[in-house]
């Protein structure tokens, strides 16, 4: 039998230390070589675009944006980068960490308004004022919806659809079998309706999560302070102690009682269903509801008749007042792509890319030359709308309040949940607005 | 030279791991920490030293006394849940049944799903919905003639977390029953032996004979169903999404990172669920070294 001698051990220790030494030269040429792929990528264009539309319209429409680009920019085709997730929140994280390692994307989705100030204050974007004046966005859409996306004197992205945040969406056969015979209009005729509906059985307002009571909020708050105050709310110095909000926040305690108990465990989709199907009676939601309501059941969605087994009116109080968000897009600082991103972002403002995704989305275009010969019954409603209503910037859709202030009031919000305690509710609100006003 | 020549090699062969972990995981450690001593509140990064400022900002905030309410309900709902379920299964096991590797794994394979997974299938079955929209568990109580303990489940207002332990207690029983059989089948035949042989009942062998040697391995199973409950995350997000009332330290510091670009803030949780943890696992570390070094 050999024995193990110590010249054997010594020839294993330098195979493990020449393989270690071969491994630490590896590493670094791997990386290596990795960037120089990158390199490579940069010479043939590409347009990449990072957005969180991967369900449903949104992701129709872009397919539909995407297949126009390849075909007028056959040298610079379209890199779809999107991340799942509803209203973004894992996008946002994903685009955090791209950003902050200076490996931005070409252009990136981002609610239009406050949302992207962010964004603007870490010196992530660029200003693009010179595509709406080349372009003429500014004279074709709305002045205040260009003055409410206005920050600091300049534009910073271009909005491609408005969505609708204020709508009350109802079941006709249920207000008929609960007497109730008029659609309310006003703050009365809707607590009057609501009691009709909870005495005939059924669930008065459907609520669903957090984020769905937040945006109930905001439409109660609009309702009552009216546009005009609600945008000095976001302003310095605004008056949070108002008897106008509080009187707000104590209708919103009303309405609370109008609810269905399990809220917190429901989808939007999950309330909107119940009114769908008979077991509510009201629903406060965006407009991305009535996509959800007639839209295909091959889509995953409920193919609803618009006006027949589903109605809607503006949120009581609010008959004049749009209360909108919007998808627009941007252009980073660095974007690897620049030319290429200032072409996507005009094509996005034009007419034709506005008509194209737009009905495909449920939504409307920012623009008002819309050919509303493309839009099903409630967005023709809506594009009539959109043209003599005067604008209100949502809260919970990243218009009116930067991130970190709506985060705020969203756990001032889980607070008074909790407690119902409006006084303290309030006095909340008015310490989030003093420190990010 | 001779010394260096004798220790050299085995150093060299470890300094990429060492080196890996003091970057990887040390200075990082190091970096959150002093992300949370600074003044960086913002999507603006800033290294400005503000000392704990942000740490005076969580004790004050009521959302952060909400946070450790609910993670203090539903560690304790956790442990215990887990250490009573493992150790009754363990303990049927043990005592001999037919067919007990089948079995083992049952218990066991609840472990193999992911927390989203698990979380995704028990937001449904603790379903909160009243009256004829109830579906779940509440269904089944209410098909058994047991419809009174129907309930709101995770949005119950006060012991909502703890409902929310569940799926966690379902998933890691099973881990923690195998922890204890292996605790059971390693107390020496004899000693049971010589104990029934004085004449102690078969409870009084448990309590004092068997009982005592399982000291070691329930404190393995403490510190590992400690610190998962502690940095509990997944399993909140799938069941109870972003909202206060069911939000968790892990939660909040993702929402202030994220959302409120707190970094300061969401770093200060990020230590605190540290110094948590390490409170748990340094004390099982020492004891570890100090009997290993007495056998």
């Amino acid at each position: 039998m050999p024995h193990k001698t110590p010249p054997r051990r010594a020839t294993v220790l330098r195979v493990a230390l020449l393989g270690l030494v071969v491994l630490m030269l590896a590493i670094p040429a791997a990386a290596y070589s990795g960037k120089s792929k990158h390199a490579s990528a940069t010479a043939s264009c590409q347009l990449q675009v990072f957005s969180w539309w991967t369900g449903g319209g949104e992701a129709a429409g872009l397919s539909k944006l995407i297949t126009i680009w390849n075909n007028n920019n056959p040298t610079c085709k379209f890199k779809n980068e999107t991340v799942a997730g509803g209203a973004g929140t894992n996008a946002k994280a994903v685009l955090a960490q791209r950003l902050a390692a200076h490996n931005p994307p070409d252009s990136f989705q981002g609610h239009a308004g406050a949302e992207l100030r962010d964004y603007i204050k870490a010196g992530q974007i660029e200003p693009i004022d010179f595509i709406y004046k080349q372009y003429g966005f500014n004279k074709i859409m709305p002045k205040s919806l260009i003055s409410q996306i206005t920050f600091n004197g300049h534009l910073y992205s271009v909005p491609v659809n408005i969505h609708r945040a204020n709508i009350l969406w109802y079941n006709p056969k249920v207000l008929k079998s609960a007497g109730i015979t008029k659609v309310p209009t006003t703050w009365a005729a809707f607590i009057a309706a609501l009691e009709k509906a909870k005495a005939a059985g059924v669930i008065p307002l459907a609520l669903g999560e957090q984020w769905t009571q937040q945006h109930l909020l905001e439409t109660v708050m609009i309702a009552t302070i009216g546009p005009a105050r609600w945008a000095a709310l976001w302003k310095k110095g605004a008056n949070w102690s108002a008897p106008g909000v509080t009187l707000a926040l104590n209708r919103f305690k009303t309405l609370l009682g109008y609810t269905n108990s399990d809220a917190a465990s429901l989808t939007w989709q999950d309330a909107g269903k119940l009114v769908a199907d008979g077991q509510a009676a009201f629903n406060i939601m965006g407009d991305w509801q009535d996509g959800y309501f007639s839209g295909t059941k091959a889509g995953g969605n409920l193919a609803l008749k618009p006006g027949v087994d589903y109605g809607w009116t503006a949120v009581p109080g609010t008959t004049g007042v749009y209360d909108w968000l919007s998808d627009s897009f941007t252009l980073p600082k660095g974007a690897p792509h620049r030319d290429a991103a200032v072409k996507w972002l005009a094509f996005l403002g034009s007419k034709k890319a506005q008509d194209t995704f737009n009905p495909v989305k449920g939504s409307i275009p920012a623009r008002q030359d819309a050919n509303a010969k493309l839009y099903g019954p409630y967005l023709k409603w809506a594009l009539s709308q959109w043209k003599k209503d005067k604008l209100a910037g949502s809260l919970t859709h990243g218009v009116v309040a930067p991130n970190a202030w709506a985060a705020d009031i969203g756990t001032a919000l889980g607070l008074f949940l909790a407690s119902k305690d409006v006084t303290k509710f309030q006095s909340a609100l008015v310490t989030a607005a003093k420190k990010h006003a | 030279m001779r010394r260096i020549r004798r220790w050299g090699p085995g150093l060299l062969l470890v300094s990429p791991s060492i080196l890996l972990i003091a970057v990887f995981v040390y200075g990082l450690i190091g970096w959150n920490i002093k992300v949370s001593l600074s003044d960086w509140r913002t999507a603006v990064p800033s290294s400005k030293y503000k000392g704990l400022a942000a740490y005076r900002d969580l004790q004050s905030d009521p959302a952060w006394s909400v946070n450790l309410h609910h993670i203090l309900l539903f560690t304790v709902t956790f442990i215990v849940g887990a250490l009573l379920v493992g150790l009754t299964l363990a303990f049927l096991l043990e005592k001999g049944v037919r067919g007990e590797g089948f079995f083992r794994s049952v218990y066991l394979f609840p472990m193999a799903v992911s927390f989203i997974a698990a979380g995704v299938v028990w937001r449904w079955l603790m379903n909160p919905a009243p009256g004829n929209r109830a579906t779940g568990l509440n269904v089944v109580f209410d098909k058994l003639g047991v419809g009174f303990l129907a309930n709101q489940w995770y949005l119950g207002q006060d012991w909502g977390m703890a409902a929310m332990a569940l799926p966690a207690i379902w998933a890691l029983s099973g881990y923690v029953m195998a922890l204890f059989l292996a605790g059971f089948r390693g107390v020496p035949e004899e000693l049971r032996e010589a104990a029934r042989m004085d004449g102690a009942s078969e409870f009084r062998v448990y309590r004092h004979v068997v009982f005592p040697h399982l000291r070691p391995v329930t404190l393995s199973a403490l510190i590992i169903l400690g610190h998962i409950s502690i940095k509990v995350f997944d399993l909140i997000v799938a069941i109870g999404g972003k909202q206060l009332i069911t939000q968790v330290p892990a939660v909040y510091m993702w929402i202030l990172i994220y959302d409120a670009r707190d970094y300061a803030k969401g770093a200060a949780i990020a230590t605190l669920l540290l110094i948590g943890i390490s409170a748990l696992i340094i004390p099982y570390l020492v004891y570890t070294v100090r009997s290993e070094r007495r056998a």
